[in-house]
Order: C-alpha cells, then sequence, then structure tokens
C-alpha cells in the first residue's frame, strides 16, 4: 500500500464520509424550512470565501479552534482524553489579560507581546495541570477530572471578574494597557471590520511546533508512546505519570493561547464567558483533523466557515442550522472512523488473501 | 423554615435525580453518560412542544420523553453500532441537541430566546408545598432512584446490565444479548433523563435557550460520587440539591460567593475520583465498545 | 464412522476463518466420538482455539460445516450451542469479577419468579451442583475473591449448569498450579463418566498422554492428524505438530562449566522482596547470582513469582526490600533507563504489553528503550536510527525487511526477533531473557536459542525465565525451580531433568536455597 494511500484511507476518508452525510443532512433540514439547499449552499461560501470580511472572520475563528484542537489532540497523542478545553481557554484569556492590565501602557509591544502571551500559556497551562498531575499521582480518570474543573474556572473567574475586575454594568475588564495584537486589516485593508488578527501568526507558529515536537524530538516520541502502550512506554524508561502532565500542561497552554486571540486580538479585554463553547468544539476539530497538527489547522479552518456561514445564511434559514449541522458531523466522524478502519482492513484482508 | 428548605432542595434535586438515574444505568451497562445534559434539553423543549401544542402537561410529558428516547437512540446506534468513541459522541450529542432546539425553537416560536408560556401541574397561587405534591413528576422523582436500584440488584435485566458494563465478553458467551441490553438501557437512559429536563421546562412554565445549564453534568458528579451505585447517587443529588438551596438562601446575605457554593459538586467529585476519600471506580468496561 | 453406528457427537469439516490477512483456519476438520475425552493438540498459532469458536458459536466460519449430533448447525449463535449443550471454558476467564459465583453461573439462564431475577433459587441450584459434580465453589463469594483454580470451577460450573453435553475446554492448566492439574483431570474424568463428551485444546504433550483417549493434530490452521492417544507417542504427536523430526530435549553443545560467579560481576541479588497484586511478598527474599559467561535457568509454573521477579529487576515494580547489583554496582532504586545504561537488557515476557509499540515503525521499536542515545539536543537523530535499523533487520532476518512498516505487520516471530535484535544490541553485560520464545514458529525459536548461546559464549550473563521446561533445559548451564515466591532449588544443568525438577516445581519437593 503506498504511503499517499494509506494517509488518505486512515486519515482523509472519515472526514470526507462524515461530510458528505453532513451535506445530505444539511440538504433535508434546509428542504424542511422550505428552502433550496443550492441557493442556501452557495450563500454560505459566498459569506466566508466569497469576500475578505468575511474570510477574515473564518480565519479569526479558526485561529481560537486550532488552539482548542490541538489541546484536545496532544492530550490525546498522550493517550488523555481532555474535554477541559472550555476552562483552559477561559484561563488564557485571562492570564492575558491580567498581564496586559498589569504591564503599563508604556511598554514597548516587543516585550509587551511575548509576556501577554506567555501568561495566557501558564494560565491555560496551570489549569491543565491538574487533570494531568491528578491523573499521574492518583489514577483520576482524566474525562471526569477535566469536565468537572470547566465547571470550577468558569464559576471561578466569573466570581473574580464580577466581584473584583468589571467595569460597572458589564461583565468584561477594562482595556488591557499593552501587549494589544494589530488586526491584519491594519496590513491588508480588504479585512477591514474582521476580527482577525497577528494572534493568527502565533498559533501558525504553534501548529508547526506542535508538529515538529510530536514527530522530531525524544519527547514526542516517547508521548506518543505512552499514548499507544504505557505499559511499554514504561518498559521503554519513559517515566509515564510524567508523560502525562506534562502532555496536560502542554495541551493547556495551547488552549490558553487561543484566549489572546480574544481578549488581545479582538476585544482588548477580558469578557466572562468569552469562550462560548469554543473549547468542548475543540474536540470536534481534533476529530476531524485526526490528531494531526496539520489536521487539526484544516478541520479549524472547517468549522469556524460553519459557524461563520451561520450568519451570512440567517436571511434564509435560522443560524440555528449550522450548530445542528456541527452536531451531525462530529457524530458522523466519530462513527466513520471505526467503521471505515474495519472496511479498510477487511479490504486489505481480502486482498492479501487472493495474492496467496 | 426548615419545610421551606427542603421543599426547595426536592425541587432542585428532582431534575437531578431523574437525569442521574438515567447516567447510573447508562454507565453500569458501560456507556459513559456525558450525554445526559442533551437529553436532558432535549425532553424540556420536547415538553413544551407536547403541552403547548397538545394543551396537556401529560401530552408535554410524552412529547418530551419522544425526544429523550430519540437522542438516547442516536447515541446509542453511534456508540454500539458503529462503537463510536462515546466521550465524543456524547459532546455531539450535546452540541446536537443546543443546536435543534434552537433550531426549532426559532421554527416553531420564532423566538431565539425562549417559548411561550405553557401550564404546568398544579393551578396558579398554590403554597410551594401543595405546588410540589400536586406535580406527579415529583413523585416520580422520588421513586426513581429506589426503583433502579430494585432493577439493578434484584432484576434479570439488571444483572444483566451489571454483567455487561463490567465484562461484556463474559456477558456474551453465555449468551447474553450485549448489544441489545445496552441498547435497552441507552434509550432508557434517554427516557429518564429527559424527564428531568420536562420536569425543569414545565415547572418554569417556559422553555429557554440553553435552560439545563449544566445540570445534566452535575447529574453526572452525583452518578460518580455515588460510585454508580442509585440510592448512593441519589442521596448525592439531594446533597448537591441542598447546596445550591443554600446558596440561593445565603445570596442575600453575601456570606459566600454564589460561585464558590456552585463548585461544590464538581469539587466533590474531582475528589472522589482522585481517591482522596475511597477511590470511586468505574464499571470496567466503561467506554469499551468491543463485546 | 464406519466402527461405530453411532453419530459422531461434533464433526467439523472444511472449516475455514480468516482475520484480517490471518488465514486462521484452512479446510480444518475434527470428529469427535460421544463419551471421549479428545485433545485438539497443535502450536501456538494453529488455529486450535479459533476451531473450537467456531463450535461454541462465537465466530461464524467462511466456510465448512459444523455438525452435532449429527445435526448440521452451521452458523449457530452461542445462545444455540449452548441450548443445544456445547460449552466452552475459556482460557482467559469469561467470568465478571464484581459479581458473585452463582450469578455468574446463572448468568443468562437466570431463575426468575414474579418477573424478578431468584436470588436464592440461584444459590441454591448453584450449591446444589457444585455437590452433584464436585466442583466446590463458595456460591455467594464474589468472583473477584476467588483463586484461580476456584475460577476456573465455577467455569466448569457454568457449562454444566447449561447442562452441557459437549465440553470444550481451552488450554485449561496454563494457570493451574500441579495439585490443581491433577484435580481438574479427575474432574473432567467424572463428567465425561457421567456422558459428557470433552474436547481439550492443548500444547503440553503430557497432558495429552495422561488424560485424552483420541487426538486431532493441527498445523498452520490445518489438520493434519488424527491418532489414538494409546497407538502413538509424545514423539509422534510433535512429529505431527511441528511438520518435521524434533528433539524434544535438545542438549547443549560444549557448554562451559557452571562457575560459581565471582563477587562484583554479572548479576547479583541479595534477600530480594517483591509485592505482588495480592500477595504481600510474590518474591519471598530471594537471593542468586548469574555469573559472566552463564546462563541461569529459572523453571517453575507460571505465578509462582517469576513475573514480578522480572519486573523487580528491570526496574517496574519497586522492591520491598534486597537488593540488586550489575557487575557490582547498586542499582536497587535505579530507575528502568538507569538500569538500562548501566548494563542491563531485558526481553520482557509479553512483546505486546510491554516490549513492542505495535503502531510505530519496524525503525522506532528498534531504538525503543535507548532512544535517548539516539538523540541530539533533544531531537531524534533520523540517520542514525535507519542505518541502526538497517543493520539489525539484516543481523536478524527481519522480514519483510522494511524499515518503516508498522511492527503490528509483522508475524509473531519477526515482531519478537525485533524485540531480541535490540535488546541485543545494547552495551549490555546482564540479559533478562523471559520467554524468548513464547508464541514464535519453530524456525524462530531455533535462531532465538543460537543468539542466547552466543551472547552467553561472548561472556554475558543471562538470567532465562521459561515456562517451558524443555527451553530451560536446553539452554541453561544451571537450573533453579522457582516456587511460592522463592527459589527452592538451584543445581547444575547436568543434574537436572524433567523427573529431577518436576517435584520442586509441584511444591511436592520443599527446601528454600537462598
Amino acid at each position: 500500500m503506498s504511503r499517499l494511500r494509506q494517509v488518505f484511507e486512515e486519515g482523509v476518508l472519515a472526514p470526507l464520509v462524515a461530510l458528505l452525510v453532513a451535506l445530505v443532512a444539511g440538504d433535508l433540514l434546509i428542504l424542511a424550512y422550505g428552502q433550496a439547499p443550492g441557493a442556501v449552499w452557495s450563500l454560505l461560501i459566498e459569506g466566508t470565501w466569497g469576500n475578505a470580511y468575511g474570510f477574515g472572520q473564518v480565519l479569526y475563528k479558526a485561529t481560537t479552534l486550532t488552539c482548542t484542537g490541538l489541546a484536545v489532540a496532544i492530550g490525546l497523542r498522550a493517550g488523555l482524553f481532555n474535554i477541559g478545553g472550555e476552562g483552559q481557554l477561559a484561563a488564557g484569556g485571562f492570564g492575558a489579560a491580567i498581564m496586559g492590565l498589569w504591564l503599563p501602557s508604556t511598554t514597548p509591544a516587543l516585550l509587551a507581546v511575548p509576556l501577554c502571551v506567555g501568561a495566557a500559556c501558564v494560565a491555560g497551562g496551570s489549569v491543565g495541570l491538574v487533570p494531568g498531575v491528578l491523573k499521574a499521582r492518583f489514577g483520576a480518570h482524566e474525562v471526569i477530572v477535566t469536565i468537572m474543573l470547566n465547571f470550577i474556572v468558569l464559576a471561578f473567574l466569573n466570581w473574580i471578574v464580577s466581584a473584583h475586575l468589571a467595569v460597572p454594568e458589564t461583565l468584561h475588564t477594562e482595556g488591557v494597557r499593552a501587549g494589544v495584537l494589530p488586526r491584519l486589516s491594519a496590513m491588508i485593508p480588504a479585512f477591514h471590520g474582521s476580527a482577525a488578527n497577528w494572534t493568527l501568526a502565533v498559533v501558525l507558529l504553534a501548529v508547526g511546533a506542535t508538529w515538529w515536537f510530536l514527530f522530531r524530538t525524544r519527547s514526542g516520541y516517547e508521548l506518543r508512546a505512552v499514548g499507544q502502550q504505557p505499559d511499554a512506554a514504561e518498559y521503554g524508561g519513559i517515566h509515564v505519570g510524567q508523560a502525562w502532565w506534562r502532555a496536560m500542561l502542554m495541551a493547556g497552554a495551547l488552549a490558553g493561547l487561543g484566549g489572546v486571540n480574544f481578549v488581545l486580538g479582538y476585544k482588548g479585554y477580558y469578557e466572562d464567558g468569552f469562550a462560548g463553547g469554543a473549547g468542548f468544539l475543540g474536540i470536534a476539530v481534533a476529530l476531524v483533523g485526526r490528531n494531526h497538527p496539520v489536521g487539526v489547522l484544516l478541520a479549524a479552518l472547517f468549522f469556524a466557515t460553519l459557524s461563520q456561514g451561520g450568519l451570512a445564511i440567517n436571511a434564509l434559514v435560522p443560524k440555528q442550522m449550522v450548530e445542528v449541522l456541527q452536531g451531525i458531523v462530529i457524530l458522523a466522524v466519530a462513527m466513520a472512523v471505526p467503521e471505515v478502519r474495519r472496511l479498510v482492513r477487511q479490504a486489505a484482508g481480502r486482498a492479501t488473501g487472493r495474492a496467496r | 423554615m426548615i419545610l421551606l428548605f427542603l421543599a426547595q432542595t426536592l425541587r432542585i434535586a428532582i431534575p437531578f435525580l431523574f437525569a442521574a438515574a438515567g447516567g447510573a444505568l447508562s454507565e453500569r451497562a458501560g456507556i459513559v453518560a456525558l450525554t445526559l445534559e442533551g437529553f436532558m434539553l432535549g425532553g424540556a423543549f420536547g415538553a413544551v412542544l407536547g403541552s403547548y401544542y397538545g394543551g396537556s402537561a401529560w401530552i408535554g410529558i410524552a412529547a418530551g420523553v419522544s425526544a429523550g428516547m430519540a437522542l438516547g437512540a442516536i447515541h446509542a446506534v453511534a456508540c454500539i453500532r458503529f462503537r463510536a468513541d462515546q466521550v465524543v459522541t456524547g459532546v455531539a450529542i450535546n452540541l446536537f441537541a443546543v443546536g435543534v432546539t434552537r433550531f426549532f425553537l426559532d421554527v416553531a416560536f420564532q423566538s431565539s430566546s425562549n417559548s411561550p408560556r405553557v401550564a404546568g401541574f398544579g393551578g396558579e397561587g398554590l403554597s410551594a408545598l401543595t405546588a410540589l405534591a400536586a406535580n406527579p413528576l415529583v413523585w416520580m422523582g422520588v421513586a426513581v432512584m429506589p426503583v433502579l436500584a430494585f432493577v439493578v440488584a434484584r432484576t434479570t435485566f439488571g444483572l444483566r446490565v451489571r454483567a455487561v458494563g463490567e465484562h461484556p465478553q463474559a456477558a456474551a458467551s453465555v449468551g447474553v444479548p450485549v448489544t441489545r441490553v445496552r441498547y435497552v438501557a441507552v434509550v432508557w437512559s434517554g427516557i429518564l433523563a429527559s424527564l428531568g429536563g420536562v420536569y425543569l421546562a414545565l415547572d418554569q412554565h417556559q422553555f429557554t435557550d440553553n435552560m439545563t445549564a449544566g445540570r445534566g453534568f452535575i447529574a453526572l458528579a452525583a452518578v460518580i460520587f455515588g460510585r454508580w451505585h442509585p440510592v448512593r447517587a441519589g442521596i448525592a443529588c439531594l446533597l448537591f440539591a441542598a447546596a445550591e438551596t443554600l446558596q440561593i438562601q445565603l445570596q442575600a446575605a453575601q456570606v459566600i460567593p454564589s460561585q464558590f457554593v456552585e463548585m461544590i459538586p464538581y469539587l466533590l467529585t474531582i475528589i472522589a475520583v482522585a481517591g482522596v476519600v475511597g477511590r470511586s471506580r468505574p464499571p470496567a468496561a466503561l467506554n469499551q465498545a468491543d463485546a | 464412522m464406519s466402527e461405530t453406528a453411532q453419530a459422531p457427537a461434533v464433526r467439523l469439516t472444511g472449516i475455514d476463518k480468516r482475520f484480517g490477512a490471518v488465514q486462521a483456519n484452512r479446510g480444518a476438520a475434527i470428529e469427535v466420538r460421544p463419551g471421549e475425552i479428545h485433545a485438539l493438540v497443535g502450536e501456538n498459532g494453529a488455529g486450535k482455539s479459533t476451531l473450537m469458536k467456531i463450535l461454541s458459536g462465537m465466530l461464524a466460519p467462511d466456510a465448512g460445516t459444523i455438525e452435532v449430533g449429527g445435526r448440521d448447525v452451521t452458523g449457530w449463535s452461542t445462545a444455540q450451542a449452548i441450548a443445544a449443550g456445547v460449552g466452552m471454558v475459556h482460557q482467559h476467564f469469561m467470568l465478571v469479577p464484581t459479581l458473585t459465583v452463582a450469578e455468574n453461573v446463572v448468568l443468562g439462564r437466570e431463575p426468575v419468579s414474579v418477573g424478578t431475577f431468584d436470588r436464592a433459587r440461584a444459590l441454591r441450584e448453584v450449591e446444589e451442583l457444585a455437590e452433584q459434580s464436585g466442583l466446590r465453589v463458595p456460591a455467594d463469594r464474589l468472583v473477584a475473591d476467588l483463586s484461580v483454580g476456584e475460577a476456573q470451577r465455577v467455569e466448569i460450573l457454568k457449562t454444566l449448569y447449561r447442562g452441557a453435553r459437549v465440553l470444550l475446554l481451552d488450554e485449561p492448566t496454563a494457570v493451574l498450579s500441579p495439585p490443581e492439574v491433577t484435580e481438574l483431570w479427575k474432574v473432567l474424568r467424572r463428567v465425561r463418566d457421567g456422558g459428557a463428551t470433552i474436547i481439550l485444546i492443548t500444547h503440553k504433550l503430557d497432558e495429552v498422554m495422561a488424560v485424552s483417549e483420541r487426538i486431532t493434530v493441527m498445523r498452520q490452521g490445518e489438520t493434519v492428524e488424527r491418532l489414538a492417544t494409546r497407538d502413538t507417542s509424545p514423539e509422534g504427536i510433535a512429529r505431527a505438530m511441528v511438520g518435521r523430526d524434533v528433539a524434544l530435549m535438545v542438549q547443549r553443545e560444549g557448554a562451559p562449566p557452571a562457575a560459581v560467579p565471582a563477587a562484583g560481576t554479572g548479576l547479583e541479588v541479595r534477600d530480594l522482596v517483591v509485592r505482588g497484586a495480592r500477595i504481600p511478598r510474590a518474591v519471598d527474599g530471594i537471593s542468586f547470582s548469574v555469573a559472566p559467561g552463564e546462563i541461569l535457568g529459572i523453571a517453575g509454573v507460571e505465578g509462582n513469582g517469576q513475573t514480578e521477579l522480572l519486573d523487580a529487576l528491570a526496574g517496574l515494580r519497586e522492591a520491598a526490600g534486597g537488593s540488586i547489583r550489575v557487575g557490582g554496582v547498586d542499582l536497587t532504586t535505579d530507575s528502568v533507563r538507569e538500569r538500562g545504561d548501566a548494563g542491563l537488557s531485558h526481553i520482557p515476557e509479553d512483546r505486546h504489553r510491554r516490549g513492542l509499540l505495535l503502531e510505530y515503525s519496524v525503525a522506532e521499536n528498534l531504538i525503543f528503550g535507548q532512544q535517548h542515545h539516539f538523540t541530539r539536543r533533544g531531537m531524534l537523530d533520523r540517520a542514525a536510527i535507519d542505518a541502526h535499523a538497517e543493520s539489525r533487520i539484516a543481523a536478524y532476518d527481519i522480514r519483510p525487511a522494511d524499515a518503516r512498516l508498522p511492527v503490528r505487520a509483522l508475524s509473531g516471530g519477526n515482531q519478537q526477533k525485533v524485540v531480541i535484535a535490540r535488546e541485543m544490541a545494547r552495551a549490555f553485560s546482564v540479559l533478562l531473557a523471559a520467554q524468548p520464545t513464547r508464541g514464535v514458529d519453530v524456525g524462530a525459536i531455533e535462531f532465538i536459542h543460537a543468539q542466547l548461546r552466543r551472547a552467553r559464549d561472548e561472556g554475558k550473563a543471562i538470567l532465562l525465565v521459561s515456562a517451558e521446561l524443555r527451553e530451560v533445559l536446553a539452554l541453561s548451564d544451571r537450573v533453579a525451580v522457582m516456587y511460592g515466591g522463592r527459589l527452592v532449588t538451584v543445581m547444575p544443568r547436568r543434574e537436572a531433568s524433567e523427573e529431577v525438577l518436576g517435584p520442586w516445581m509441584t511444591g511436592a519437593q520443599r527446601g528454600a536455597v537462598a
């Protein structure tokens, strides 16, 4: 089997099948609403990839989703299911805001931006570290801990913002004084009005770094070994617990980085509830992206397109349709991945059987 | 005063009790119950739709339960027939339920936030206690955990659920229809959890967007904190509801910020799974597709 | 069929079964007469278990017919098989640990009264059945609290409760101690005398000779021979299993005399204590040493502390007491990696659980455990890894010779060669070789044995732990027996034989060296 074919069958086929399912489901919803599917779909494409503003919005949304997607993917590579993206993302945004508020406004951007981004990663990373350490130390199941921790972190942030930091009558902080990232429209005027900003560049670097880490470094080799077979990893001289908490630390930091996009790139302040489900959607992104950093990036673009597309088609069908579709895509991919693997292996079995 | 406190606790606990019953059943059969939130939301929306167009709370219950059943069936097919990862499908079912209820809220009531008012059980102007007593769902909610405990411990179905959730290969080897037992358990978990949503919607006399607001996860926390045992899970539900009641009562006094009371169920659950006070151990075959 | 008018109890003909790329059965057949104990023998991977799973309805055959009591039942389900009186006792127990013995026995056929599960009746019925069949078990205890022997009795009870007339037992003695094995034979004969037919899957020839009346031999998925036990010999069965003559006991050629190890060399273990999962002292204060240029073989029934001993030596389990030295250096509290770098190499007993990363490529597996030696500034040195893989694949004739293939795609023998090629490539002075040829075909066994002897001749100290007594006898310079967590005897190879070691392994003869 050629390498390319293997990549296609193992990686691309299942998401394609799922996309097809989602398209059909979408058609049915649109027809049920009494509209023509063709018109709705073309409006969706037109409103996203068809003009600079829409595309800018897609890029903006994809930036956050790439981060939360990587956070899930790197956890899964180490054999851990990180459902804590939502809390890690929020904490990251909060960390960036605190640093931006604390730094004097005269801080040069060259210093302020790395400090704020670093603060986001540290804040998100610490939230990720908790389930990692509890897993390594006590064997506490990370799915349960991350879910529960989301609520704890969100409640805590809600309290600290509403009780201490909020501008009166709002649930957001004051604008940060340092570390703001310029929007892309500052360089490319066509993006005018869209929230796309230079966080995108930072996140692209993070995608490359994650790939490099996973597949080119010894730590990445060891992390993936732990994910595949912890008992074997232990035999291979790898400290499994350490790999776990490190993976969760990195996952949290990556999700936290996503918070920069909203806080430093878009609004310039921290607002309660800004994560708005992007952490959970990261699970879908990682799943469709097959836990590969490049796949995650592409999947993030796909889900960002759906989400932005909802606004574009609102004139014809309720924008909530895309939320239904998101659910269907995740279900369909989750079902298609094991099914496709089974069918491919069966076909391979038959092929070698004939060869004998 | 104490009576009122208890009544309020019970009122808050009912949705938890239904959802946790569904969660316990599903997880004992080896299927992860991240879906409770979605099942509840579906049930709540179905209840309002049914009551509004059917004109009766009973039709509301029927419609809500059907919604829960349908969501349960989708989840079951995805993770039993297609062996999809149950955590992923759980997250998907929850997103799907939010999307579908919003979509049809728009279709049915042309609103993005809430439905019109529907009748629930009991007339207007009843005292809190009589209103509770007049609501058949309250009685069902109180009974659900003891009944489930009996089903799990003392019926053939319950024995098979326990076997299937712990060692499906062993169950299959003696001819227990593993797949069927799991389908039944998951669909029933949809029915039970949706009743929690039905109660919620009828109690508030309307559907509001995402009105379950994490209650499904509190119910899941109760299941885990109760170590997958129905009665213990039920006690956990009451405990969590009491904390919430306390928070509401203390809110005026501003003793502790409400957010810290909100954290209690989640913190207790994390402490429980970390095994600081007696490790809680999930059914062995949880999230294993293979029978 | 011509010799008896009675229909065979079981007849399978022309069975084909494929799993992906593996053809587990090809035209396999077996015919079993009513009321006999029939042995189904073959090497690991010969397709015995698959054939029996097909008979018991757990798997559907791709082709072929199944007859039970003269009735064609091809493609039936587990439930139908059970209803027809065919019951299987699995190698890996099919018991739910959180249920009681009685609940496990009645599961799937629960007694019911007024719509609910009748627990009292279940308990009573199971106790009665246990009494009748002589399979003594505590009916109200949780299965999780049972010993292995008790658990197996529950398995047999399960089939009897379902009225089994045909009993299939898959490697039933693999986990039993010798007294438990004797007890099992008694029970089986009693069940047979009660009119049941028994098919015993095994690859242990002494068992075949001891208990069976007729034998079916399988090799590579095919049925190659049918024999009457009284007309054959272990050598005859072995020839049929392997397909050519084999010497059951390979004599070592010209090994050096067993040396008393000098202090400060080789492997030295003093008063080692290791906690087990269930027993507080799974390894109960063991002392021994292995000299450079020597193979010390540890024989013994599995489950007598061998796994815990190996884990402790390798650093995978904490030593609760005592010391471990390699080349005079104390490694007792060192990590796995530190031990490896100090000269300890380890062929683990279970390559799928420990020894290999199945999704990783052959090249990536060949550096596993030594990845820090193939790293430059935190990054994997891909050129060095590829060069290493190429030389190892050539030296050990790993097939197919493709370093990028995932190890999952290799046969069991080639997978084991990857493990051994890797562990032999380390700079090591002491080698732990645990079950080095388990699940490996005969050709690879000979190759692996030659590698172990060569390492010995190069002056390595080798600790061999094997459940195959023949392997221990074939390779060792000294032989020790492990029983109940202790080394009960150590003797030079020339004094050791199956007859001499047997009583030590069974605990019939006692007295600890150490």
